[in-house]
């Protein structure tokens, strides 16, 4: 099911009588399309479980339209949407069984959808099946590990075949291992069952690793929407490319001028048909050539070997972060007690940013 | 290790002084009391050991009119004043404005005088030679004839009795269950919201799971508290509560050792024991039937 956020605007009185009130999500205008993995990212607090929530069913929007394919669902309750949703601590009932957990939406059908004992199990079995757990169907959720309750609360979510799952930081609670598991396990259940999925999430790698889509948002403000690999690649302002990427982007305070990018007095990259301005520079980590002869010259700190690659840690005095970290394969070889270190600069690994809007230009 | 066993043992000197003298003794002293037959107060003497002192309670009309009394308070209070409370803990957690005004409200009953209290109500429901009282007159607003709730008949007594001990009971079972309530992680009724379930079978399945140990609890305590009520039927029918016939058993504990007829440490231990025997009777019961029931997360 396609699902379609028109203008949708949600805000929150203050909680001190004169203060301004609290837009956690502004004027969102975006499509999802039928079928898709949808990573929704953005640091704590920026408007994510927000949106969740709007498009559930549990908050009402303040301005604005949610359709889900041609209909528009705004007004309906949660339970008239067809929506599963999966919470970040899963929420699942202690006192009920595996199987009870995942039957129970079933038995709040009414009418004509009402089950029968006989085919409720039979679903719920089914749907066990699906995320793996069919064998743990008598225990009880604190009996199970934090992987496995994962699994139940996305088997409850999936049992009504929903037509969008909704995930709350699904695997936030979960330690690194199981995570890099369950994440890959999400994009195998997502793709098994075709439910158009957006899940909330603060950690980039998880985002770009699983989803068709991502958007980025930030104070409830969406900054991009695209394939994570374009939005890496293009990022539309200074907040997404610092957002994605780890290492983080190294930013520079720059200058075109003529044609050529300037950082400090080095023309370290020529810039054809730009307008000079003053600019902000982001260099991703893996933008670096070391070259003896490169326009680009920075203070030698120090070289992390990781193996592959070695990151070489340097600074600069127009640099903003704390040190500027490039990615570059081990068989360059470094002298001990160097103390300057030269770069050439990908080109397509460079991006400008406006001073002021911090627009890409 | 002997010497931090001495050391030990330093340290718990205090507390098993003080529960031994004003708790293990007086145990062990009512159960001595309950067996001597025939035991004088005044001579300190006894003729024998057996149940004498047992036969007699059982058989002492006043006590079988105690125990009646303390039966229906118990069967008619405890489930009214949970049900009650649960209903006004459940109004109290959905509603926003206002909510502080109601807890205050509902909690007054527990911080006022009971003796105090007992005296409202029998301005309320007492019939006098100047006015039949407040509730009457709303009876008879009604078209009802005039009931004397306190010198009447048995059931306005028992009415009135199990009226007031509900509505002095209650508070505490409020502020427990709303507090239960409020434990309650959202989540989960936000999940159930999601996965289409009314808010009738929420309650049922989701809420009532939830906090069943505190009701649990609740009615353990309430049990115990009922069968240990006294000090209400003093406030309401006067010290002699025989004459009434309202007497508890813990009243006719408190007669036989210091009311007019008293001076029986005997019976009154007997009677004390009889009611411990039931109590723990109840409990246990209580602990078997529900060992299904309550929800330990």
């Amino acid at each position: 099911m396609k699902v379609v956020l028109e203008n949708l605007t949600k805000r929150f009185p203050s909680r001190h009588k004169k203060g301004a009130e609290v837009i956690a999500v502004n004027h969102f205008n975006f499509e999802i399309p039928d079928g898709q993995l949808i990573g929704l990212l953005g640091p704590s607090g920026c408007g994510k479980s927000t949106t969740l929530n709007l498009i559930s069913g549990l908050e009402t929007p303040t301005e604005g339209k949610v359709f889900f394919g041609d209909e528009d669902v705004t007004n309906l309750p949660p339970e008239e949407r067809g929506v599963g949703l999966v919470f970040q601590n899963y929420a699942l009932y202690p006192h009920l069984t595996v199987e009870e957990n995942i039957i129970f939406p079933l038995q709040n059908l009414k009418g004509a959808q009402k089950m029968s004992k006989e085919a409720m199990h039979q679903k719920a079995v089914e749907t066990a099946k699906l995320v793996q757990i069919d064998g743990l169907m008598e225990r009880k959720p604190k009996e199970l590990s934090g992987g496995q309750q994962q699994r139940v609360a996305i088997a409850r979510a999936l049992v009504k075949i929903p037509k969008v799952l909704l995930l709350d930081e699904p695997l936030s609670n979960l330690d690194a291992r199981l995570r890099l598991q369950t994440r890959e396990e999400l994009r195998r259940i997502q793709r098994d069952t075709g439910v158009t999925t957006i899940f909330v999430t603060h950690d980039q790698e998880e985002a770009m690793s699983i989803s068709d889509l991502i958007i980025v948002m930030k104070e409830g403000v969406v900054h991009q929407i695209g394939k994570p690999q374009d939005v890496y690649d293009e990022p539309a302002n200074l907040f997404v490319a610092q957002f994605l990427g780890t290492p983080q982007i190294n930013v520079f305070h720059g200058e075109v001028k003529d044609g050529k990018l300037y950082i400090g007095e080095e023309a370290v990259l020529d810039v054809p048909g730009r307008k000079d301005m003053p600019v902000w520079v982001g260099i991703r980590p893996e933008g670096f050539i070391p070259d003896d002869d490169g326009p680009f010259t920075c203070r030698m700190d120090r070289v992390e070997v990781m193996g592959r690659d070695v990151s070489v840690v340097s600074t600069h005095p127009l640099m903003t972060g704390r040190n500027i970290r490039s990615i570059i394969s081990s068989e360059n070889r470094f002298k001990p007690g160097q103390e300057t270190v030269r770069f050439r600069l990908k080109p397509y690994k460079v991006f400008l940013f406006d001073k002021e809007s911090e627009e890409r230009v | 290790m002997k010497k931090n066993n001495l050391k030990a043992w330093l340290y718990l000197l205090p507390a098993i002084l003080f529960l031994g003298v004003f708790m293990v003794y007086p145990l062990i002293d009512v159960c001595v009391y309950s067996v001597e037959e025939n035991y004088n107060f005044a001579s300190q003497s006894f003729t024998g050991i057996g149940a004498g002192n047992f036969r007699y309670v059982l058989s002492d009309p006043y006590f079988v009119q105690a125990l009646k009394n303390t039966f229906i308070i118990v069967a008619i209070t405890v489930p009214l004043s949970t049900g009650f409370a649960l209903l006004i803990s459940l109004g109290l957690s959905s509603i926003k404005a206002l909510r502080n005004t109601f807890q205050t409200v509902y909690f007054l009953p527990y911080v006022t005088n009971t003796l105090a209290v007992g005296l409202v109500f029998m301005i309320l429901f007492k019939k006098t030679a100047y006015t039949d009282g407040m509730v009457n007159l709303l009876i008879n607003k009604f078209g009802g004839a005039s009931v004397d709730f306190i010198e009447g008949p048995y059931w306005a007594k028992m009415f009135v009795m199990c009226f007031y001990t509900v509505w002095v009971v209650m508070p505490f079972k409020i502020l427990i269950l709303t507090s239960a309530l409020a434990s309650v992680n959202q989540d989960y009724y936000k999940a159930a919201k999601v996965d289409g379930a009314t808010s009738g079978r929420i309650f049922r399945k989701i809420t009532l799971p939830m906090i069943s140990p505190t009701v649990f609890y609740l009615i353990i305590t309430g049990f115990i508290g009922a069968f240990k009520a006294y000090s209400d039927e003093v406030a309401l029918f006067g010290t002699n509560l025989n004459a009434a016939g309202m007497n508890t058993i813990v009243g006719y504990v408190y007669d036989m050792l210091y009311g007019d007829s008293g001076g029986y440490p005997s019976y009154a231990a007997a009677a004390a024991l009889i009611l411990f025997a039931i109590v723990f009777t109840i409990t246990y019961i209580n602990l078997t039937f529900s060992k299904n029931k309550v929800q330990y997360m």
